[in-house]
């Protein structure tokens, strides 16, 4: 009996350190480090600067809260969602992944548009591929990248390569627009489908060419609080500040488009 | 028999945590067959993208274990038969990919093979070769992560049998190398093979350095992993149903090579 105790006791422990992390992890509000709480905010990938800068601005705002932000495909965050992951806030890159959430009665109202985005190619500065124009992509040997058709970068690129009737394949469909960018600033990809705000981003390490058609093809980008939140004040606060001037100027300051 | 029975009953304290550990490892499963779409499942098996997918993950899997066994077998006798300096940590680096993320080696590969690395420069630069969003490119992920774990296994089989037959071997005048191929290989063929095996499930199952080195393409680098994680983003009844195919080839290859080869390596 006796020397399994101690054994049996840090097993438990453990194990209660696990449930503990879950627990904190789960609902987000109870187990956070500050006594004002915490938002737990989904953002689609492109969203990753602007929210970051907002955060900051939010947190001053509202001392002793903690903003926690989850950047990756709209597509994941909607089934992540669905799935009853604890989340405060969602924003999506296109109205097709926000539906998702809203037929799944998971929205605490209903999604607001807060801004638009359009699709640009890019090249790495080397220019590999040796791509001047939109055109190039279809050239023989030239490899480029885009984001999945079921993220909301890929339905767009996949749609204006229609338009364009660019027949060339992809080399690579990439989960999320970020990870295009990737491809592309590493010199990986000779050329690759972001968002004109991911493109900006990544000025030093990108050329931008325009897309012909882009114009029509404009991303709008809702956002909505979630039902079941513990913080449903501070879900709202953070709508309001993503919809308020100096939200607007934040993300105008990125590239975003106004809805 | 009588042994067991001299030991006395087996303890609760064992069997529950091993109980606990069981339904641990089961209840994902049983849960992925319930939520199983059955129907679905025989759909989605007649999509080309997951017939690809299937045979891009047979392919790349078993090419990964062509280069494991090439260059893995030699470098698991090395660091079972022969001493030299630094032998320790050639074993502890060799083992790195073992602890090492799968994104991580997906990041290291492109440091390494991508078109800006330190070897994929030059190749592209002086031969225009890009490795990046290739078949070749996933066959040298699997092979990356999978190459320690049929190592260590073949390195643990070949300290297990008996040096004494080699040294017999020797005496009776047999060189070092018609040693290795006569000798020390055969006997440890059980070890082989289960490396093999061994090697071929982490191939099978990697995500993380593929996605992250080779890209996502139907036909040259989606393998089944990769297209149940996309499939995730859209249709989660399309994921489960690839990952149960997935589940599925994995137990099948597992269970006949099983009874081709374990039990034939055993009786040799």
């Amino acid at each position: 009996m006796r020397p399994v105790r101690p054994i049996a006791a840090a097993v438990a422990a453990a194990l209660l350190a696990l449930l503990a992390g879950c627990a904190t992890n789960g609902s987000a509000t109870t187990g956070s480090r500050h006594h004002a709480g915490t938002l737990t905010v989904l953002a689609a990938a492109s969203l990753t600067e602007s929210f970051t800068d907002l955060a900051h601005a939010f947190e001053k705002q509202h001392p002793g809260v903690h903003v926690r932000l989850s950047f990756d495909s709209s597509a994941t965050l909607a089934e992540q969602i669905t799935q009853g992951a604890p989340a405060d806030v969602l924003a999506t890159a296109d109205t097709r992944t926000m539906h998702t959430v809203v037929a799944a009665h998971d929205t605490a109202a209903a999604p607001r548009l807060f801004a638009t985005n359009t699709l640009v190619l890019v090249v790495p500065k080397r220019n590999p591929g040796d791509i001047e124009t939109f055109a190039d992509i279809e050239k023989p040997g030239v490899s480029y990248v885009m984001c999945v058709p079921s993220a909301p970068c890929g339905a767009l690129t996949r749609q204006e390569l229609a338009a364009d009737h660019v027949t060339a394949k992809p080399a690579s469909q990439e989960v999320d627009v970020k990870a295009v960018l990737t491809k592309v600033s590493l010199g990986q990809a000779d050329a690759g489908f972001v968002y004109a705000t991911d493109a900006d981003s990544a000025q030093d390490k990108v050329e931008v060419l325009p897309i012909p058609n882009s114009a029509k093809f404009v991303n709008q980008y809702p956002i909505v609080a979630i039902k079941g939140s513990d913080r449903p004040d501070l879900a709202r606060a953070w709508v309001d500040l993503v919809l308020s001037d100096r939200g607007q100027k934040v993300l105008a300051d990125y590239g975003f488009g106004s809805p | 028999m009588s042994r067991s029975a001299a030991l006395g009953r087996v303890p609760v304290r064992l069997i529950a945590p091993a109980a606990l550990a069981v339904a641990f490892l089961l209840l994902p499963l049983v849960s992925l067959l319930v939520h199983t779409p059955w129907t679905r499942l025989v759909s989605e098996l007649g999509t080309g993208a997951v017939r690809d997918a299937l045979l891009l993950s047979l392919e790349t899997s078993a090419l990964a274990m062509v280069v494991a066994a090439v260059l893995g077998t030699p470098l698991a006798w090395l660091l079972a038969r022969v001493s030299f300096p630094g032998h320790s940590l050639l074993r502890l680096l060799v083992t790195v990919p073992l602890v090492l993320p799968p994104v991580v080696a997906g990041v290291a590969l492109l440091t390494a093979l991508g078109r800006q690395g330190l070897l994929g420069q030059p190749l592209f630069n002086g031969f225009g070769i890009t490795v990046g969003f290739t078949t070749v490119a996933v066959v040298i992920a699997h092979a990356f992560v999978a190459l320690p774990f049929y190592v260590i296994s073949v390195e643990g089989a070949l300290r297990a049998a008996d040096p004494e037959y080699d040294v017999v071997a020797a005496t009776l005048g047999a060189d070092r190398w018609t040693v290795f191929h006569r000798v020390t290989l055969p006997l440890a063929l059980p070890g082989v093979f289960a490396g093999l095996v061994l090697g071929w499930a982490r191939s099978l199952g990697e995500f993380g350095a593929t996605i992250t080195f080779a890209g996502n393409f139907r036909g040259t680098t989606q393998t089944l992993p990769l297209l149940v994680y996309q499939r995730l983003q859209a249709d989660q009844d399309a994921a489960i149903a690839v990952s149960v195919i997935l589940l599925a080839t994995s137990l099948l290859v597992l269970a006949l090579l099983r009874e081709r080869w374990f039990t034939t390596a055993v009786q040799q």
